[in-house]
């Protein structure tokens, strides 16, 4: 056989490594199954509905969105379903399906696709959404019910005052999640099994999240007076745990360097606890978020590595090299 | 337990960040350096190294012999270029090379005797001037791909300066594994050499730096340097983490001697000299026989190659006479590669004269390597993470696009080797190398336009 048709000629490198943006959606997504089975467990199977409101809504908002503004289709990423997801692990069991829908567009069109799509948005679109949806309807978004009783959430007791511990579920049901809160983020056992999965396939670095509920959890043993007690209570409720794991870690959202993702954590976890022991919400962990993404570009710009051998950084080569 | 005995292994100074696991494909790592019978005709292009082109010593009709210098220049950086066969010379004109240029080139036929050159003698090597005249006269280039003329490195010697010599047999890409034969087939050869360097040019320390994945290669040379060195101290095998680039000079010298080389600079401005193995073993074998650079191994191997051999060939010969010689394709080929899979060119045709610094030919059926569709990046920050250089490609890439020259020299990307882990790893599948090339030129329009 000789050289009949044309041969490919392109850029090297010719072998590419089998990662894919799709595979590392699939990952995410397998990482919170734990999750949304463990929230059906709990919440009922209104938590599936709940559930596929918000997938299809986002994947039909992107679709849409896509064909009007006449750019190449990008549902088949699924990050859209990412962020169905994650909007919906952090809306309560018994929210209206129709504003679980306008969170999934608001997701979608305003935060991700008028900022350009996949990689461009500046904040999270799960998390913008939510919070959009809890200014907007206060009283929807903060009932919660558990076994069809109306309660109050751990970290609201904590606030409250009201320290007396049989208001609190044991310890037991904050890692298996039989306690009030948003439908995703209550079950921590499953979130630490899906986090596991996701650094174990690399496809998240350890360093935000660990950095962040680090954070939280020093700050909270200070707060609490060196209570173990107070500061687990702390770390496994509300939505630390989910958004330390999930949210925090998107790409888009977070810096690159390692350097920046440790200064990242950190402050999520500063923010996160003065907003739960100074401030009118029991819970702060989406506008940590939030506010920390809006930092990224200012954290990139200082940790942004210098390129290899530039001097001042290198004193000991540089006096290896005067000694040579 | 890496599988080479530890006694006398030096490890890596220094862990150098970023780099990328990428399958070995050393297919034919058992497969013995053999000889190709000599081609009908060679071509032999003026420009087969960095530097100055040759010019022809002989015109249209001559006889010549294997050995016989055929051009060369007055330029420094330079090596002359030697008939590979014996025969007639037919043609100068104009060649494609691999990489697209046009270069001039002397055509000679063969007449298949392989009749020697009379006038070749080994050269008299008392010191160091006459060991690098000797480098230059030999016509060495270097031969693991990069092409430098290697006089020009050791004419920096003897220098108090410059302490260690590394002598690269990392052979980081894919695919090749004509330098890890080199060091099974000849590993006296490389060790004499090494010994010969140190004494005429004065290096204090000389490491020969292999990838761990080659044990074998690793307990061969270590043998060597205690029956051939007599143990001399200062000649160690280092075994180097096998990741893709550890090869590349920046990367190996800092894996060696823990020293970084500053954006710009040399590796003699950090005090090392950095040579091929196959170019150590050649020197050597120059010395003892004063044949010139003549012939060299290629690995010749892919999906779509026959029968998958390393291959001794005539420079000049055309990588379809090669591809013959390996029993010819067995699919379609839909890609052929001059070099490695990493950084290799992927070539027009097979009418294409082989250089002194290929290392080899890959032929690949389709299919064979997935093609990512491109699609937009999500700053996953794998591409940075990679960087053997510390640089953000995907940043380098968006400057590059709307031709921002200043923001593009303060990324640093000038440093880049293209080596091409960030395209690598990108899941997006952009095509990154092409985005820090294009980078660069908008660097250099930029500066021509000051």
């Amino acid at each position: 056989m000789s050289v009949n048709k044309k041969l490919t000629v392109s850029a090297s490198p010719h072998v590419r490594s089998p990662h894919t943006a799709t595979g590392i959606m699939l990952d995410v997504i397998i990482a919170l199954i734990p999750a949304l089975i463990a929230a059906i467990v709990i919440f009922g199977t209104q938590v599936l509905l709940v559930t596929i409101v918000c997938v299809g809504t986002a994947v039909l908002s992107e679709y849409l969105c896509r064909k009007v503004m006449k750019r190449h289709q990008t549902i088949g990423d699924l990050s859209a379903v990412v962020t169905g997801l994650l909007l919906a692990f952090n809306l309560p069991v018994s929210i209206p399906l129709w504003i679980a829908a306008i969170g999934s567009i608001i997701a979608i069109v305003v935060v991700k696709q008028m900022f350009g799509g996949i990689g461009q948005n500046f904040v999270n679109p799960a998390l913008a959404a939510r919070i959009i949806l809890l200014v907007s309807f206060p009283a929807k978004m903060t009932t919660w019910t558990l076994d069809g009783v109306t309660t109050a959430t751990p970290l609201a007791s904590l606030k409250s005052g009201a320290v007396d511990k049989t208001a609190l579920p044991s310890m037991v049901d904050m890692l298996i999640g039989q306690h009030g809160g948003c439908l995703g983020e209550v079950c921590s056992a499953a979130l630490i099994l899906g986090g596991i999965y996701l650094i174990v396939r690399k496809v998240i670095s350890p360093a935000i999240p660990l950095s962040y509920i680090g954070t939280v959890a020093v700050l909270m043993l200070i707060a609490g007076k060196f209570s173990l007690e107070f500061t687990a209570y702390q770390l496994l409720s509300g939505g630390l745990l989910i958004g330390a794991i999930f949210m925090a870690t998107d790409y888009t959202t977070s810096p690159v360097s390692f350097k920046g993702k440790i200064i990242f954590g950190i402050g999520c976890g500063l923010i996160t606890a003065a907003i739960r022991i100074f401030g009118g919400y029991p819970e702060g962990v989406s506008f940590s978020i939030i506010i920390m993404n809006i930092l990224v570009p200012h954290i990139e710009r200082l940790t942004t590595a210098k390129p290899f051998g530039t001097p001042k950084k290198d004193k000991k080569a540089e006096k290896e090299a005067a000694k040579a | 337990m890496k599988g080479y005995s530890a006694g006398g292994v030096l490890s890596a100074v220094v862990k150098g960040r970023g780099g990328v696991s990428v399958s070995h494909s050393k297919n034919t790592q058992d497969c013995k350096i053999v000889r190709m019978p000599p081609p009908e005709k060679v071509v032999l292009p003026m420009q087969q190294h960095i530097g100055a082109p040759c010019e022809p010593l002989v015109k249209i009709g001559d006889e010549v012999k294997v050995g016989q210098i055929i051009a060369d220049t007055d330029k420094f950086v330079s090596a002359p270029i030697h008939s590979s066969v014996s025969g007639k010379v037919t043609a100068i004109g104009e060649v494609k090379l691999a990489n697209g240029s046009i270069a001039k080139a002397v055509t000679i036929e063969s007449d298949g005797e392989m009749t020697m050159f009379e006038g070749l003698e080994p050269p008299k090597v008392e010191n160091a001037q006459d060991l690098i005249k000797a480098a230059r006269a030999s016509g060495l280039v270097g031969l693991g791909g990069a092409g430098f003329p290697a006089h020009v490195k050791l004419a920096l010697m003897p220098n108090e300066n410059i302490d260690t010599l590394i002598v690269n047999a990392a052979e980081c890409e894919p695919y090749i594994t004509v330098d890890y034969r080199e060091c099974m087939e000849n590993s006296a050869n490389i060790i004499k050499g090494v010994v010969t360097l140190k004494k005429y040019l004065g290096f204090k320390k000389v490491v020969i730096a292999v990838e761990d994945n080659k044990p074998q290669a690793i307990n061969l040379l270590n043998k060597q340097i205690k029956d051939i060195a007599g143990g001399d101290k200062d000649i160690n095998i280092m075994a180097l983490k096998s990741k893709y680039p550890q090869g590349a000079e920046k990367v190996m010298i800092q894996s060696v001697t823990g020293r970084k080389v500053p954006p710009g600079k040399l590796p003699s401005d950090v005090g090392c000299v950095l040579m091929n193995v196959a170019s150590v073993a050649f020197i050597q074998r120059y010395i003892e026989t004063g044949k010139p650079l003549v012939s060299r191994s290629v690995t010749v191997d892919g999906s779509a190659i026959h029968t998958p051999k390393n291959v001794r060939v005539p420079i000049g010969t055309s990588i379809n006479d090669i591809i013959e010689f390996c029993g010819g394709f067995k699919a379609e080929p839909f890609k052929i590669i001059s070099g490695g899979p990493m950084m290799g060119a992927a070539i027009v045709g097979t009418d294409i004269p082989l250089l002194k610094q290929n290392n080899a030919i890959l032929a690949f059926a389709e299919g064979t390597f997935k093609v990512k569709p491109e699609r937009d990046c999500i700053r996953c920050g794998r591409c940075a993470q990679v960087c053997p250089m510390s640089l953000m490609p995907t940043l380098i890439a968006r400057y590059a696009k709307s031709k921002e020259a200043d923001k593009l020299t303060d990324t640093g990307v000038m440093v880049c080797m293209e080596c091409g882990s960030c395209a690598y790893v990108c899941p997006a599948g952009l095509p990154l190398v092409q985005h820090m090339l294009l980078a660069k030129s908008v660097i250099r329009e930029a500066g021509a336009k000051k």
